[in-house]
């Protein structure tokens, strides 16, 4: 992951021009501006900015949520949108996981983990018993029959974080999933979430505004600024992987987290 | 069982007992004619003959029938054109003013132009409970169907889901505690309105038989068919409830997670 010389054929992600206009005339916003990213295959990135830099909208873009005003998205190779119509197969590898846990209140959590695969027709056994693997990889073994409400904040994202994996997903969308929980929990899921990044081989773009998160997680950190929206910078994490939390306490990773604070500064100036 | 629980049980049975006490008393010591306001141990004897008559139960079904089918209809159209309403915009203006103007009717008043367009039978009837259930439900179902949260849909379009797994797996879940609430207030909609068109013309059903025996000053059996029409919408309307909390049991707990 150290290599990030551009082979085509390992572009999983390639975003080109990517520019987003909400609303028209006197009162239009841009959301973002001429955005261009290439991510490798396995490549983890961060978006990092302010509120307003658009980052979250960058990721819906991708998502095939909002259609770009001007640019394009292409996953794996195919563009994500044809015109304003979203492509049902360039989204097809994609999962999102969003700041809310967004589960279904009346579904119990291995219903709600299976829902992609039930969507998908797999038989009801199957994609249970798979739900139940998943539980158990993301630490939610022995609450699969509960229901959302009965869980804490923690771990209602720990099943939204099932849900998201359990298609097998080549491309990992996570919008501030972590955003609302406490430290520890979220420290906690942070290293889950790398653990089965790693493992599944998966390309994933995680949108925060936390700057140790970032550069704790990402191979890449993409620095976006408001006013205009804007892309200002992309800083690579050298640190080996596997990471553990201890990194956080080394000099290295404080310095790079001085260094990414002054590179988001500076682009908001 | 405590004290608290004791008096739960204790003080509805007393103050229905004494009001039962008070009404024979008043009626036994003050002038009031029989005719107009029968004692409560007449009215249960009354009521004790009635049931063991098969006509009453004849009538009985008829009205269930009438105030059933009816609460149906309204539940399948209210559902539905509350749906197409909420997901179609531009049939939401079309139809607003007719919403708005039926709504703004008085449903009853229209009961006798049913009769005139569907006849005597059950079948007019049938289109006045409609007519009455009609907006509870529909109105409900409405904003619930609107009130189904963008994110949960941003979901749906993530898994690539098709518009009829939105509607079974989202929608209809989303909507269901909302428009099963409408659907308590019209099923006794229905009931007033399957009575209504008896009253009005017909030869059959519990209102027909309340009229009936008003026309017979049988004012004991009248109060007879009251009590019989009121267990009867009690019946229909713990159905409903108990109906959602089976359907919809993540709903009494539910903050939204």
């Amino acid at each position: 992951m150290s290599d990030l010389s551009v082979e085509a054929e390992a572009v999983e992600v390639s975003i080109r021009g990517l520019t987003k206009i909400f609303g028209e005339g006197e009162g239009a916003v841009t959301a973002i501006s001429d955005a261009d990213l290439i991510l490798q295959r396995g490549e983890f990135l961060s978006l990092l900015g302010p509120s307003g830099c658009g980052k979250t909208t960058l990721l819906r873009i991708v998502a095939g949520l909002e259609f770009p005003t001007e640019g394009s998205v292409d996953v794996r190779g195919k563009s994500v949108w044809n015109r304003h119509k979203r492509s049902k197969a360039a989204t097809k590898p994609i999962s999102m996981m969003f700041q809310e846990a967004r589960l279904f209140p009346w579904f119990t959590v291995a219903q709600n983990v299976a829902l992609p695969l039930r969507v998908a027709g797999m038989p009801k056994a199957q994609r249970i018993e798979r739900a139940h693997e998943i539980c158990e990889t993301v630490g939610l073994a022995g609450f699969e029959n509960h229901r959302p409400a009965q869980l804490s904040g923690g771990m209602r994202q720990r099943a939204s974080l099932a849900r998201a994996l359990v298609t097998d997903p080549q491309v990992l969308l996570l919008d501030e999933p972590f955003g609302a929980l406490d430290a520890m929990t979220r420290d906690a899921l942070n290293m889950e979430l790398m653990q089965v990044c790693a493992r599944a081989d998966v390309t994933t773009i995680l949108v925060t505004h936390s700057i140790a998160e970032a550069a704790f997680l990402s191979d890449r950190v993409v620095v976006l600024a408001p006013r205009p929206a804007r892309i200002t910078g992309v800083e690579a994490i050298p640190f080996p992987r596997p990471r553990s939390l201890d990194l956080q306490r080394q000099t290295e990773f404080q310095d790079m987290v001085a260094h990414l604070r002054t590179a988001l500064v500076g682009g908001a100036e | 069982m405590n004290n608290s629980s004791f008096w739960r049980i204790a003080l509805p049975i007393l103050s229905v007992s004494s009001f039962l006490l008070f009404w024979s008393w008043y009626v036994h010591t003050s002038d009031v004619s029989a005719f107009v306001l029968p004692a409560p141990e007449t009215i249960l004897k009354a009521l004790s003959e009635m049931i063991f008559d098969p006509k009453l139960w004849h009538h009985a079904k008829i009205t269930l029938t009438e105030a059933v089918s009816g609460f149906v209809i309204a539940v399948s159209l209210g559902i539905s054109l509350g749906f197409i309403m909420a997901r179609v915009p531009a049939v939401e203006w079309a139809m607003k003013p007719f919403i708005v103007l039926l709504q703004l009717v008085p449903k009853i008043a229209l009961a006798p132009l049913f009769i005139l367009w569907f006849g005597f039978g059950l079948e007019s009837k049938i289109v006045i409970a409609a007519a009455l259930a009609f907006f509870p439900v529909f109105s409900n179902a409405l904003v619930a169907f609107k009130s189904v949260d963008n994110g949960d849909r941003d979901v749906m379009t993530m898994l690539q889901a098709t518009p009829l797994q939105r509607l079974i797996l989202l929608d209809l879940p989303t909507a269901l505690p909302v428009v099963l609430t409408g659907m308590e207030v019209s099923v006794v909609m229905a009931m007033i309105g399957a009575i209504v068109g008896e009253f009005i013309g017909g030869s059959e059903g519990l209102g027909y038989l309340a009229v009936a025996y008003l026309q017979e000053l049988a004012v004991p059996e009248l109060f007879g068919v009251i009590v019989v029409l009121t267990l009867m919408g009690l019946l229909l309307y713990t159905l409903i409830g108990r109906l959602r909390a089976w359907f919809a049991p993540w709903h009494a707990s539910a903050e939204k997670a």
